[in-house]
């Protein structure tokens, strides 16, 4: 058996580089959206520039079966009249419709957490914004793996 | 009507931060489907949801969601509201076709 050569060594390091760097770059970050999605958020926002944080959201990162995924969003607030969460609005980037939820709340809501079940055609990125009462926008982006997609293909 | 099961803490402090969990038996169908005859099955959605929570002393919205084709057959919905006094919750969905279903639960706030 031949030894392998350099060159062929050097195209594995750099394999094994690109994978690390892989990665290094898998948080997802709001700033790089497809521009439907981000249409759709600006929709919501009003123009508000969007910052990251605050929100969580839980979202299983496999999903076996996207026809029911368990999701929870909440927003980190004290949840008074002076300073509450107004809306929280749920975005995908790969369904055939841009909005998965929006859900509006006040100070009676005590707590700003809303969980529901939704559905995932394939492997995308989940976009969380919460709007709050000062007129701030803050968002939270997820990427999920969908291994079987909710059926928007029909039963074959 | 549809079948709902809606879970409310049995008793609550005045003032205590407490969980409502809703469901309702919709097929939520999106109209991005085909059938099994190979046409689209056309759209047949809940809207929107809205809670109502009637105190004695005043009847506020204090929980409000719009659905889309996104959210899963027989929606569940969870979601927080202040305890401040004994009274009843009216819970309403809307959607497609003229569905509407209201259900109502007492509170018990001691």
């Amino acid at each position: 058996m031949k030894t392998p050569s350099p060159n062929r060594r050097q195209i594995l390091a750099t394999a094994a580089s690109v994978g690390g760097l892989l990665l290094v770059a898998r948080p997802a970050s709001a700033a790089i959206l497809p521009a439907d999605l981000a249409a759709a958020i600006a929709a919501f926002t009003k123009g508000a520039p969007l910052r990251e944080g605050r929100v969580t959201l839980e979202i299983a990162e496999l999903v076996d079966n996207g026809n029911a995924v368990p999701i929870t969003v909440a927003v980190a607030s004290p949840m008074t009249a002076a300073d509450h969460v107004t809306a929280i609005s749920v975005f995908n980037e790969r369904n055939p419709q841009r909005e998965v939820i929006s859900v509006q709340l006040g100070p009676r809501s005590g707590r700003a957490q809303v969980s529901t079940r939704i559905r995932l055609a394939t492997s995308q990125k989940i976009v969380a914004v919460a709007r709050l009462s000062d007129g701030s926008c803050w968002s939270r982006t997820v990427e999920v793996v969908v291994t079987l997609a909710a059926c928007i293909e029909g039963e074959s | 009507m549809a079948r709902t099961l809606i879970t409310v803490p049995p008793t609550a402090r005045a003032g205590e931060v407490i969980e409502i969990r809703t469901l309702i038996a919709h097929s939520m169908e999106t109209g991005y489907r085909p059938g099994a005859d190979g046409k689209v099955v056309p759209r047949d959605l809940i809207r929107r949801f809205s809670c109502t929570y009637d105190d004695g002393a005043s009847q506020q919205l204090v929980f409000g969601a719009e659905l889309f084709p996104a959210i899963a057959a027989n929606p569940y919905i969870a979601f927080s509201l202040v305890a401040t006094a004994s009274g009843t919750l009216r819970l309403v969905w809307e959607g497609d076709n003229g569905f509407a279903q209201t259900e109502t639960v007492a509170i018990r706030v001691s």
